[in-house]
């Protein structure tokens, strides 16, 4: 936070505030005493709804829900950055035409659902769910890396591309050699968050029936031999994508933080010096 | 054209569908969005560590999830709403967390000097924020809200396949009707193209009327 809210606050604003706190903690921890009994008065916690995770089958039927969901993310992931460098170059192509065809592919791509692209080649193509899903991510997660690549190669220093070309490097190899892996570099974090968008919607596989994670949930929670253990199967399935997703999502503040350390990259932020007055946030980390 | 024309009404549903969810999601999405980024800035510990757990959790969950537990999930704690309703909840708490952190990173855009010069002009902490901080936070805010909410209207999507009527479940019918697939799914993508370019005009326009180059 740059903006200066409030005041360092006296005692007696420390005391409001405390005040609040103790409040706000009872209202969060009465929200969720709630939820608890609600879960435990519709018998979410019986035995019978729990076993099941206990079994070899249902713990190899989640496993390889899990693989299928790895395996989707896997392929979109890498056939998204192949298509977005392909797409990024023909957007900063010399060559008219070209340029504008690649803009109106990413336009287009970019502007529609990808549930829409998803159906559409599951529907329409008759393909199989995991070439439609992973065709239709690759297709949007792509066109938004080719943005993601371009912006990056335009803020790469003027003066450097500049350099090359009187150097007397030609076009190719000053994109190859000095723009793309400065840009790359720059970009690491958003493309990195891009990778996290396209593992979040491997879980639109489940609606075209691919057999993902959430796809084995909804297997064991429609089983009337286990009691129809929904909440049970939402408990455990949701940390673990969640989880995944935070990993990776990490991984893109991580770079994020060790790239604003890195002198080549940006030049270093000086802290201002400022007095220790006025902020309240400035122990949190910032960024 | 001809699964347009004898299909207008079906269209006419489901694109109504689509700007309803979309509407109704939106003002949701932004009243908890503003709610959870004044939590993230505020002095009150527990608030902000609320805010930032509930950033966190939602925009690390995948929305097809969100939906399977909200719409399937809650009728077992015997909350039987319309599922459109259930929609919106789901749409509308998934988009909050990406309206506050626009919100939020709005409000740190704006130059510490604002808000120091604010206090130091004897305003209070009422006055700083609404008449110096905010409107400044505003403008750099709306253009990441038009794409947060440009987002949310194809996220919809997701909604027609928990039977929603939303522009994407009209192929189904069609499909049935013995139409064409793909020029159903023409249609279905101007429909959706004709909602995201007119909220990416609108907030051009609004970005053209408030927005001031720094």
């Amino acid at each position: 936070m740059s903006a200066a809210l409030y005041d360092l606050p006296g005692p007696r604003a420390r005391r409001r505030h405390r005040w609040f706190g103790i409040a706000g903690t009872l209202v969060l921890l009465a929200l969720l005493g709630w939820v608890l009994v609600l879960l435990f008065r519709t018998g979410q916690f019986t035995a019978a709804k729990w076993t099941p995770f206990l079994y070899q089958g249902i713990q190899d039927l989640l496993l390889t829900g899990l693989a299928n969901t790895l395996r989707a993310f896997g392929l979109a992931a890498v056939l998204a950055l192949a298509l977005g460098a392909v797409l990024a170059a023909g957007r900063l192509s010399a060559h008219r035409p070209l340029r504008w065809a690649c803009t109106v592919l990413v336009e287009f791509f970019r502007a529609m659902p990808v549930l829409v692209m998803i159906f559409f080649i599951y529907v329409a193509l008759r393909a199989e769910p995991l070439t439609a899903l992973v065709s239709g991510l690759a297709l949007y997660n792509g066109s938004v890396l080719a943005e993601v690549f371009r912006s990056g190669v335009h803020a790469v220093e003027r003066g450097q591309g500049e350099a090359a070309y009187a150097l007397g490097m030609r076009k190719t190899q000053v994109m190859v050699h000095v723009l793309v892996p400065q840009a790359v570099r720059a970009m690491l974090p958003a493309i990195i968050s891009q990778l996290v968008v396209a593992l979040k919607d491997t879980s639109l596989g489940f609606l075209i029936t691919y057999e993902e994670f959430l796809h084995a949930g909804k297997l064991i929670a429609a089983n009337l031999d286990y009691d129809l253990p929904f909440i049970p199967v939402v408990l455990v399935i949701s940390p673990v994508y969640i989880g995944l997703c935070m990993l990776l999502s990490w991984l893109a503040t991580w770079a994020a933080r060790r790239q604003r350390r890195n002198p080549r990259v940006e030049p270093g932020e000086v802290a201002a010096p400022e007095p220790a007055t006025l902020r309240t946030g400035d122990h949190r980390a910032h960024g | 054209m001809n699964v347009l024309l004898d299909n207008l009404a079906l269209y006419g549903d489901g694109l109504l569908g689509t700007v309803e969810l979309t509407v109704w999601s939106a003002l949701l999405a932004l009243a908890l969005g503003l709610v959870m980024a004044a939590f993230r800035v505020a002095p009150v510990r527990p608030l902000r560590a609320f805010g930032t757990a509930w950033v966190t959790v939602l925009r690390n969950t995948p929305l097809t999830l969100l939906f399977f537990a909200v719409l399937l999930g809650l009728p077992r704690f015997g909350l039987v709403l319309p599922f459109t309703l259930f929609a919106v909840l789901a749409l509308g708490c998934y988009t909050s967390a990406f309206i506050c952190e626009a919100v939020r990173a709005g409000i740190g855009t704006v130059p510490t000097g604002q808000g120091e010069a604010a206090r130091s002009l004897g305003m209070t902490f009422r006055q700083t924020l609404g008449l110096v901080v905010l409107p400044q936070a505003f403008r750099a805010v709306i253009p990441p809200l038009g794409s947060t909410l440009i987002a949310l209207a194809k996220n919809s999507a997701i909604a027609g396949s928990f039977s929603v009527t939303e522009l994407l479940g009209v192929y189904k019918p069609l499909n049935e009707l013995g139409y064409s697939i793909i020029w159903s799914f023409v249609w279905i993508a101007v429909g959706y193209l004709l909602v995201t370019l007119t909220l990416s005009a609108l907030f051009n326009a609004l970005e053209k009327h408030y927005g001031v180059a720094r």
